[in-house]
């Protein structure tokens, strides 16, 4: 499942729900707030989502990858609002009986859920300045990580 | 002439200087929508890396509008 969420989250609790006797195996990402994009110093990002199309969306990334790489579970959650550096912007977890499912779910569903849904953030530049993402160039997977 | 609810995210709300606003177009497709309200708003983004949604459902700039829609137009997106 997906969940768009304005509080900050709990990534403990979020791999004690993918708990299953039959995984043998468990992989996550986490995106962070990072204090420099494109020679800018950033301060901190805004996240905004249209969530009814972020969620739907969201789900059909999820069941694409258990398509291609079944695997048992897999969550995801992104944060709106206001994020300061070091703080966890989105976070995927997947657990599989072995872990090359894992691994690669989690690398299908980071890249599509990049371009995908209607996401935006907003940078904070030390100099006073702000500034929407453009992320047109996220299409060449892992750049903008 | 078509009633259509246009709705504006992230960068497109801040040129528009709304979330969202009726109007009446002559409009056949989402793109129509599109570059109609991108000369009323003075936006020069391209639509080639926007998203569009009719009534809540992702669509294609060719898709046809209807009088009564929703047109949701989506500024490149950038979420991770």
């Amino acid at each position: 499942m997906i969940e768009i969420s304005e509080s900050p989250i709990d990534t403990a609790e979020l791999q004690r729900l993918l708990t299953d006797p039959a995984a043998g195996g468990y992989c996550a990402f986490e995106g962070w707030v990072r204090n420099e994009n494109e020679g800018h110093v950033v301060e901190r990002l805004e996240y905004e989502a249209y969530e009814p199309i972020a969620v739907a969306e969201g789900e059909k990334v999820l069941a694409e990858a258990k398509a291609q790489f079944p695997y048992l579970a897999a969550r995801c959650v992104h944060r709106v609002g206001v994020l300061e550096i070091g703080e966890c912007a989105v976070w995927i977890g997947v657990a599989s009986a072995h872990r090359d499912e894992a691994f690669k779910a989690c690398r299908y569903i980071i890249d599509e859920i990049k371009v995908r849904l209607p996401i935006w953030k907003k940078e904070h530049y030390a100099n006073g300045d702000s500034g929407w993402v453009n992320c047109e160039r996220c299409a060449q997977h892992g750049i903008a990580d | 002439m078509k009633t259509i609810k246009v709705c504006y995210f992230a960068m497109f709300r801040e040129h528009a200087g709304v979330a969202e606003e009726t109007l009446m177009l002559e409009a056949a497709t989402a793109h129509d929508v599109f570059e109609q309200t991108r000369l009323r708003h003075g936006s020069d983004e391209p639509n080639g890396h926007c998203k569009v949604a009719i009534n809540d459902h992702m669509a294609d700039w060719d898709s046809p509008v209807n009088d009564g829609d929703t047109v949701l137009l989506f500024p490149p997106v950038a979420g991770g």
